[in-house]
């Protein structure tokens, strides 16, 4: 059987004067979470809706658990599950019976579909809830069930698209929990995400997606090393050596850069950094900050945050950006 | 949140083969999402607003401000004349709701969720026009009910009364894939109900409904007879208050089946492609 449990082949589709995807290809691994990340418009949500069988492609094809997408969807049905962009829980339905009508559609008999209703309900922490109607629930809890839903049938390959928009961190913490649980299950998870951040922790491989082009597909940390190298952060103990502590990092700063006291936003302040090429500038810096007499209090080494990543790859394209907003 | 046992798949059997074939399979899951349109309506009754109080606020306005000038001073003989009427019209603008809340459901991506599941195109189509049986007995409950407190009274038995009721509740599952399909096409269900009044208010007002057909000139009488609520009205006048049915039922039937060769093929072809 094949390693690859998505697989997709220069996937487009236009609708109207919008060329929604422009050749996509994606390829996951079973049992990890593959990442798609991208801007709003750039396509996610297209290649999601295709490869869970919503949604043909003007070209291309696509395999899911090894099932041709546009050959058999019904047998793909069988084995994904789906959760939207939107909870698409229905409001006047209560946790329950919502989740016992999609049992039932799965072809569980009323009594396996309500087992399976009431085992989920209490892993998300629903079952006190589980006989109120849906609409009275909280946005984390219609999330919450909205996912549950798409677990019903023990599917081999999850969905998930956007599964945090709008979620309070601490929900959102939540919710990477379930999707690393489903993994060490066995199932596969193909989320799209806005988040930089949702992206690094969860998947093994991240495609970033732009315009309907993918425009890499990598680890994270070989996206990360990809974009530029490394980072040195220092602090030092008495925020009156900021200049003493330049002074001795431009000496170790890659070529054509040099050490800059912190400012942006996220930044800690009295810090300061430097581009370097690789960590053996470690080997020159502490010393030289030794024999310069700055005392540190914090010192590291880092590759750059996804963020960077992000607007380093999205960046080439302004042009074509322009052109879509006068569409 | 507590950790699942590995999980054990649910289906028995051959996972791609559905529970007893795939006529079962519609048939099953067509109840399941039918009984999810009824759970919607129970806990919403003011939606019904268009199948209780509407059709009893026509049947007192045409009765009481009308019915003096148009039934010559004999209110009882116009009611008469009226609610089997009424009750065709009733019917078709009670299908108007349906059609609204699948474009509802659509929109919020309810359905996004059951077409990725293995049921049959059809079935949330076909569970949701199951499920307005229950609006359209309604209908006749309400107007038969309401209508012998204000004095109307069924003429020909027990026998007929039931198959009056019969063939609206059949005429209004037909008539109401013309709201599904409409539904499937525009963006909003206020738009449903604009497209729909449109269509509505002709065929029952350009009918026999209200007045007597010869009363009108020539060129409406025309259209009057090419109605489909005009043979309809007569077979339910001829099942509650008498007079001959046969021809007009037999007219009616075609008509429903014609809706339905019409209509089902293309609200399924809307919404496939409705993405």
């Amino acid at each position: 059987m094949s390693d690859l449990v998505v697989r997709a082949e220069g996937l487009r589709k236009r609708f109207g004067k919008t060329q929604a995807l422009d050749g996509v290809d994606l390829a996951m691994r079973r049992g990890t979470v593959l990442g798609v990340l991208g801007p709003n418009g750039a396509g996610k949500t297209t290649a999601v809706r295709v490869l869970a069988t919503l949604l043909r492609p003007d070209e291309g094809s696509a395999e899911v658990a090894g099932i041709d997408v546009l050959k058999e969807p019904a047998r793909v049905r069988r084995r994904i599950g789906l959760t939207g962009q939107y909870a698409s829980v229905d409001e006047d339905l209560t946790g329950t019976q919502n989740l016992v009508l999609i049992g039932q559609l799965l072809d569980l008999t009323t009594r396996d579909a309500k087992k399976r209703a009431a085992e989920l309900l209490e892993w998300f922490d629903l079952t006190e809830a589980a006989g109120r109607m849906a609409k009275t629930y909280s946005g984390g809890m219609r999330r919450r069930l909205d996912l549950a839903a798409s677990l019903v049938g023990h599917p081999e390959v999850i969905f998930l698209d956007e599964p945090t928009t709008g979620l309070d961190p601490a929900k959102r913490e939540d919710m990477w929990g379930v999707v690393r649980t489903q993994v060490t299950q066995g199932s596969s998870v193909l989320l799209t995400t806005q988040y930089l951040e949702e992206a690094d922790a969860l998947a093994d491989e991240i495609v970033v997606i732009n315009h309907g082009k993918v425009i890499a597909h990598d680890t994270p940390d070989g996206l990360k090393r990809r974009v530029g190298g490394l980072t040195l952060s220092v602090r030092p103990a008495d925020p009156a050596k900021v200049p003493e502590t330049l002074r001795v990092l431009d000496a170790v700063a890659a070529p054509g850069t040099n050490a800059s006291a912190e400012t942006a936003a996220g930044a800690r302040p009295g810090a300061v950094s430097v581009p370097v090429t690789s960590d053996l500038a470690l080997d020159e810096a502490v010393p030289a900050l030794r024999r310069a007499g700055v005392e540190v209090v914090d010192f590291g080494l880092h590759l750059p945050s996804l963020d960077e990543v992000f607007h380093a790859l999205t960046e080439g394209a302004p042009e074509t950006q322009k052109e879509n907003e006068l569409v | 949140m507590t950790t699942l046992d590995v999980p054990t798949r649910g289906f028995t059997g051959d996972i791609d083969r559905p529970r007893g074939g795939a006529l079962a399979a519609l048939v099953r899951h067509s109840v399941a999402l039918a009984r999810r349109s009824l759970i919607k309506t129970i806990r919403t009754p003011e939606a019904l607003i268009d199948v209780t109080v509407q059709p009893v606020i026509f049947l007192l306005l045409f009765t009481y401000l009308f019915g003096g000038a148009i039934g010559a001073g004999d209110r009882g003989a116009y009611l008469q004349f009226l609610l089997p009427g009424l009750l065709a019209q009733s019917l078709a603008l009670g299908g108007i709701a349906l059609g609204q809340n699948l474009n509802a459901d659509i929109e919020k991506g309810v359905f996004d969720r059951f077409r990725s599941l293995p049921v049959a195109r059809s079935a949330p189509l076909v569970g949701a026009v199951s499920a307005d049986v229950v609006r359209y007995l309604t209908v006749c409950v309400f107007m038969l009910g309401f209508g012998t407190l204000m004095g109307f009274r069924v003429e020909t038995g027990f026998v007929p009364a039931v198959a009056a009721v019969a063939l609206s509740i059949g005429f209004g599952l037909c008539f109401c894939w013309i709201s599904v399909w409409v539904g499937m096409l525009v963006r909003t269900p206020g738009a449903v109900q604009g497209v729909m009044f449109l269509l509505i208010f002709p065929l029952s007002f350009g009918s026999n409904v209200f007045v007597q057909t010869n009363t009108l000139p020539g060129w409406l009488q025309a259209f009057v007879h090419v109605n489909p609520i005009t043979p309809l009205v007569s077979t339910i006048r001829g099942l509650l208050v008498g007079g001959p049915v046969a021809h007009n039922l037999t007219i009616t039937l075609a008509w429903m089946a014609g809706l339905l060769v019409v209509f089902v093929p293309l609200a399924l072809r809307a919404y496939a492609r409705r993405a």
